[in-house]
């Protein structure tokens, strides 16, 4: 990288951080309940409320943002396609229809085993995806987002028709649509299992990037390209899976965040991939803070509130693209 | 050397390769030609292990390709394939820079750094090492492709069409850059061309391919004549001789 350019990063590097940390207090001082900051320490309400309640829940908003922001980049490379994210391409469908048939047949089944449930199905479903993706042209890059939509679209049929025939419909939108609300100190912690895949992702962020030139650059350069491409898979079906079993799936943060990264600073992941962890994470808190402020004191949830503002920026992203060719 | 012994290939009922036998001494240019679908890209991509032996075998330096683990092989051959696609918004530099892979795992050393400024020099990069690959001409992207793969620092170089997409300018300098490159560092060249006088003028021996297997194999001058020349791609042409060098007059 060149001095400019590193330069350039360091100063995007303070400006995330410090982004991240205001939010962060931001999050922890708006709720329903009154949490003054001044008699933290000595009303013993006020702590208990802070680290029960408001801690987690904005610890849990930072880990699912970061998460499914590496999640998106991590899909975007093995399907090398920028338009694919584990929430449009069948991931997160599959994740519920796993959690959905594991509550059918074990109703009593522990988070953490729900969990493996779920990551065992996304990862079935995103193998199916990419081996499907792969086999169209380069030449048509849209052939592989739109494919992903009616596959997910069509195990999400799936997943509502069981629900309805079981009578779990109101179950299934708790994983449908991503909210902070109901996360607690000792409902969120299975998320920084997600971390963990984020730091594994950081760990091969340069067989990542080489991975993005193709499968005969890969080998060339000397990489175990199947070996590569199930890391992968397990790191998004991961991260997925644990998005939907504890908070809900939250929609178009691995879209976004990663063009938005990559447009500013490009795609060597050594250097990206922290600003894609934190831009995600920043994204999420932010849209989760504006949903507990729109119609204060009632909530709105963070995957409505992402749904509109992802939305949105995604469509300033495909225009800004053509009025830049 | 490259040894390539009673090589197959067949996808499905089409049978690409035919029982080829190949050996390539260390040094040197060699260039494959041959009409399209003749198996040249086929019999490269098997020699740097990017499709599986079906059968035969090769080896590379006494390295079998097939057994030897893929990062190990890295280190000695480098490929570049023909219409490769940089989708990836990387910089010039980072893109030469990831030709080093093989050798530190991604950790760059003042070394690697040092070959990673040689190679920009040698394919006249040094300008626009800053530039986004994707904001680069065509020309200057193939550039930039054959620069990483000088950059991984293998004895072998494997290059399928690079003159693809370069003007005539450009077409010479990357010719007579690997000509340099194969004198000076003892660098052994194979690379598929359609341009014969290229192959005439800059390589030390020819290999010619016909409907997957070899059908001439000689020194510039021994090979290119009309007779020969008909027998590969089905047409008179007429051959001078310019400074030594055989001119295939193919366009007439």
């Amino acid at each position: 990288m060149s001095i400019a350019a590193a330069q350039q990063s360091s100063k995007t590097g303070w400006i995330a951080g410090l982004t991240l940390a205001v939010f962060f207090v931001c999050s922890l001082c708006v709720g329903v309940s009154d949490m003054p900051i001044a008699r933290l320490f000595s009303d013993g309400r006020a702590l208990e409320l802070l680290l029960v309640s408001r801690l987690p829940r904005t610890l849990a908003a930072i880990l699912t943002g970061a998460g499914l922001a590496i999640a998106g980049l991590i899909m975007q490379t093995l399907a090398r396609n920028r338009y694919v994210e584990p929430s449009t391409a069948g991931t997160a469908q599959s994740a519920e229809l796993g959690i959905l048939l594991i509550t059918l047949f074990f109703p009593s089944a522990s988070l953490l085993f729900k969990s493996l449930a779920a990551s065992a199905a996304a990862l079935l479903g995103t193998l199916l995806f990419l081996m499907t993706a792969h086999r169209f042209p380069p030449t048509q890059p849209f052939l592989v987002p739109l494919f992903g939509l009616v596959y997910g679209g069509v195990i999400g049929a799936a997943v509502t028709f069981v629900a309805w025939q079981a009578d779990l419909l109101q179950y299934l939108s708790v994983w449908t649509n991503g909210d902070f609300s109901g996360v607690l100190r000792g409902r969120y912690e299975l998320l920084w299992l997600g971390a963990a895949m984020v730091v594994i992702a950081w760990i091969v962020a340069d067989r990542l990037t080489i991975m993005a030139l193709g499968r005969d650059a890969s080998i060339g350069l000397g990489i175990d390209y199947a070996r590569m491409l199930q890391l992968g898979l397990i790191i998004v079906s991961v991260i997925s899976a644990l998005s939907v079993v504890v908070v809900g799936m939250v929609p178009f943060v691995g879209l976004v965040v990663p063009n938005i990264v990559s447009r500013l600073m490009g795609d060597n992941m050594r250097g990206t991939l922290p600003f894609v962890a934190v831009s995600g994470a920043i994204l999420v808190l932010g849209c989760d803070i504006l949903g507990r402020l729109i119609r204060y004191p009632y909530e709105i949830p963070v995957g409505t509130v992402m749904g509109c503002v992802g939305g949105l920026i995604f469509l300033w992203l495909l225009f800004r693209r053509s009025s830049d060719v | 050397m490259i040894r390539i012994e009673n090589v197959s290939l067949r996808h499905g009922q089409t049978q690409i390769l035919h029982d080829i036998s190949l050996t390539i001494p260390k040094g040197g240019i060699t260039a494959l030609i041959g009409p399209n679908g003749a198996g040249k890209s086929s019999l490269l991509s098997l020699v740097a292990r990017l499709q599986p032996l079906q059968a035969g075998r090769i080896s590379v330096d006494g390295w079998h390709v097939g057994t030897t683990p893929n990062r190990d092989l890295a280190r000695i051959l480098a490929i570049l394939r023909q219409d490769s696609i940089v989708a990836s918004r990387l910089r010039v530099r980072e893109l030469v820079g990831f030709g080093r892979f093989p050798h530190g795992r991604g950790r760059l050393t003042p070394d690697d750094y040092a070959v990673i400024d040689r190679s920009l020099q040698q394919f006249d990069l040094t300008d626009l090492s800053d530039r986004f690959v994707e904001t680069l001409s065509g020309g200057q992207r193939q550039r930039a492709l054959v620069a990483m793969a000088f950059a991984q620092g293998t004895d072998y170089l494997l290059l399928d069409e690079p003159l693809n997409n370069l003007d005539m300018y450009f077409a010479r300098e990357l010719m007579r850059s690997l000509r340099t490159i194969a004198n000076e560092n003892g660098k052994t060249i194979v690379i598929v061309l359609h341009d014969i006088n290229q192959a005439g003028t800059h390589a030390d021996r020819i290999v010619a391919m016909k409907s997957g297997r070899i059908v001439a194999d000689g020194t510039p001058s021994a090979l290119l004549t009309p007779k020969t020349l008909k027998a590969i791609f089905g047409f008179e042409m007429q051959v001078e001789t310019f400074d030594n060098t055989p001119v295939v007059l193919h366009f007439r």
